[in-house]
């Protein structure tokens, strides 16, 4: 086939680019021109009655940036965010370490368990926590009432307390999954060093485990906030028409007002909001634990 | 390797009842004898299960997610092998920028996505058509597909093909017969995860379906935003069902931990 050292050579430099020339084309067409769009739509303009006016203006970030009512559905936003991402490092990561010390069977059947609602339908789920919540009949509140925890029933419905337990338990699997994945690298010899010196057990846990799955946590906590910052079906169902977060607020502005520059002005701060923030705790992780990604 | 001890038993039961409850409370009420929500006690009853039959929008939502999700996975495969041998076999220049791009929508928040594809469809004048789904939902599985590709690649012996062409076989036929058959496991995963991830997907196709293309998901979505009635509850029983069967056969065949971890059985 190759004649002579050069053409081979040319051609495995070639090679990588031809490979991945199709999947580029498809990005570069259908992910960046359109996010590319989408941002020059942030500048036009936009009337009841015009429609969208191809111009260049700052009239929708000036009235994103000042409006006291985005103010409020950003700041909910980030604030349910960060509930649910400290929720599921809370319960996520002693799930994934009791899960790591099971004996065979029980850690491969409880793994899917746990696991396996990643997969399912998220309209499916969060119906599910609509129907444990509902109302004075809600199953939630009459355990709840049933157990003497509380006496009369908890609004859960159309509250943040709903939202961020429905999104925990919708993400808590990534969190799971992240740091499942550091358990896995976990050398168990050092843990039984540690007990053969007589460290307790929760010595062990304190100086041993947790520091070296702290990166998987963060990495885990990082997906969490991103998706609990951007989750749409779950905040629209139990949240309701009133307690808007940002991609709500965004979708009411592109198919109810149909103000598409106000929606995708939203969308567009979100974005950026989110990848700032996603860069920034990267790049103070990776400051930090350096050592441990080598 | 240590047993649990009782406390972390207790906490592994409570996250268990915590993890399940919403499907299981799902799956009872589907089972109602009345014409509101309540849980069956004394009387079960399938009526809602007969009444999806009286409201045809759910069914040709559910196959148009099956198509959806059948064709937009396939093609997003046939993208990522070539895109997945690249990655996996040679180290070149503008790499390591291309992994990120290829990733970008696992970290794009979909409300974005679907504003940026509603957008560019109604300006090229694709919108509320089949093929402006197709082309948006291999995008947000693609990473999906590429990644057990990739994992299958990368376990790959470059030197088996070596010796085909050592041996005079031209590339075609070592494409065919060696390459392809050593990325099949990969290929298969990454097409059934990018199955279930089309399958899934409501925040960004919610956004570019319009009433004659909605998916299955967006449907639900859409008439649980008007009420909550015994009738939708019974339509998630039935997704659940058929996705639990899907991860039991899929958790036979390649192991889930592989499939959502990632780690490739390729190379077994």
């Amino acid at each position: 086939m190759s004649t002579s050292p050069s053409t081979s050579a040319d051609r495995s430099a070639r090679a990588p680019y031809v490979l991945t020339a199709p999947a580029l084309a498809l990005f570069v067409g259908v992910v960046l021109v359109p996010i590319l769009m989408t941002a020059l739509l942030t500048f036009h303009d936009w009337g009841q009655y015009k429609g969208i006016e191809r111009v260049l203006i700052l009239k929708n970030w000036r009235e994103v940036l000042s409006d006291s009512y985005f103010y409020e559905v950003f700041a909910r936003t980030f604030r349910m965010a960060a509930l649910v991402t400290v929720l599921a490092i809370l319960i996520g990561a002693p799930e994934a370490y009791i899960l790591n010390r099971m004996r065979s069977p029980w850690r491969a059947i409880f793994l899917v368990v746990v696991l396996g609602p990643l997969l399912i339908s998220v309209v499916a789920r969060t119906l599910g926590w609509a129907l444990l919540f509902g109302g004075t009949t809600g199953v939630a509140n009459q355990a709840l009432m049933k157990l003497g925890l509380t006496s009369g029933p908890i609004p859960f419905m159309f509250t943040e307390a709903g939202v961020v337990i429905a999104l925990t338990h919708v993400l808590l699997p990534y969190m799971i999954l992240s740091v499942w994945a550091a358990l896995q690298r976990l050398d168990p010899q050092v843990e039984n060093a540690a007990a053969s010196l007589g460290a307790s057990h929760f010595t062990i846990l304190r100086r041993i485990v947790l520091p070296q799955i702290v990166p998987g946590i963060l990495a885990g906590a990082i997906i969490v906030f991103a998706l609990a910052a951007s989750a749409f079906a779950t905040p629209a169902i139990i949240g309701g028409r009133r307690l808007k977060v940002a991609s709500t607020l965004a979708y009411d502005e592109f198919l109810n007002t149909l103000n598409w520059p106000l929606g995708a002005t939203v969308a567009v701060l979100l974005l950026v909001a989110l990848v700032l923030i996603i860069w920034g705790s990267n790049r103070l992780i990776e400051s930090r634990y350096r050592e441990v990604f080598r | 390797m240590n047993r649990n001890g009782p406390l972390a038993l207790l906490f592994h039961t409570l996250f268990v009842i915590f993890s399940l409850a919403p499907l299981v409370v799902v799956c009872l009420v589907a089972f109602t004898p009345e014409a509101y929500l309540s849980l069956p006690t004394t009387n079960w009853s399938v009526r809602w299960f007969r009444a999806i039959a009286d409201y045809p929008e759910f069914i040709r939502a559910f196959w148009q997610s099956v198509w959806l999700g059948a064709v937009s996975s396939a093609i997003a495969v046939a993208f990522a092998v070539p895109t997945a041998l690249a990655m996996a076999r040679y180290r070149f220049r503008g790499r390591e920028a291309m992994m990120a791009l290829f990733q970008s929508p696992l970290m794009i928040p979909h409300v974005v996505l679907g504003i940026a594809f509603l957008r560019f469809f109604s300006e090229i004048g694709l919108s509320g058509t089949f093929v402006g789904l197709v082309i948006s939902h291999i995008v947000i599985i693609f990473p999906f597909a590429m990644r057990l590709t990739l994992a299958s690649a990368t376990g790959m012996n470059p030197a088996i093909e070596q010796a085909a062409i050592s041996l005079g076989a031209t590339d075609w036929v070592v494409l065919k017969r060696i390459t392809l058959p050593l990325v099949m496991p990969g290929l298969v995963s990454g097409w059934a995860l990018a199955f279930i991830n089309s399958f899934d997907e409501v925040t960004m196709t919610v956004f570019i379906a319009t009433p004659g293309t909605e998916t299955l998901p967006v449907r639900m979505f859409l008439y649980i935003q008007d009420n909550i009635d015994p009738l939708v509850t019974s339509v998630s029983a039935c997704v659940i069902v058929i996705t639990v069967l899907a991860l039991v056969v899929l958790d036979r065949i390649h192991g889930l931990e592989a499939l959502l971890i990632g780690r490739g059985q390729g190379n077994r």
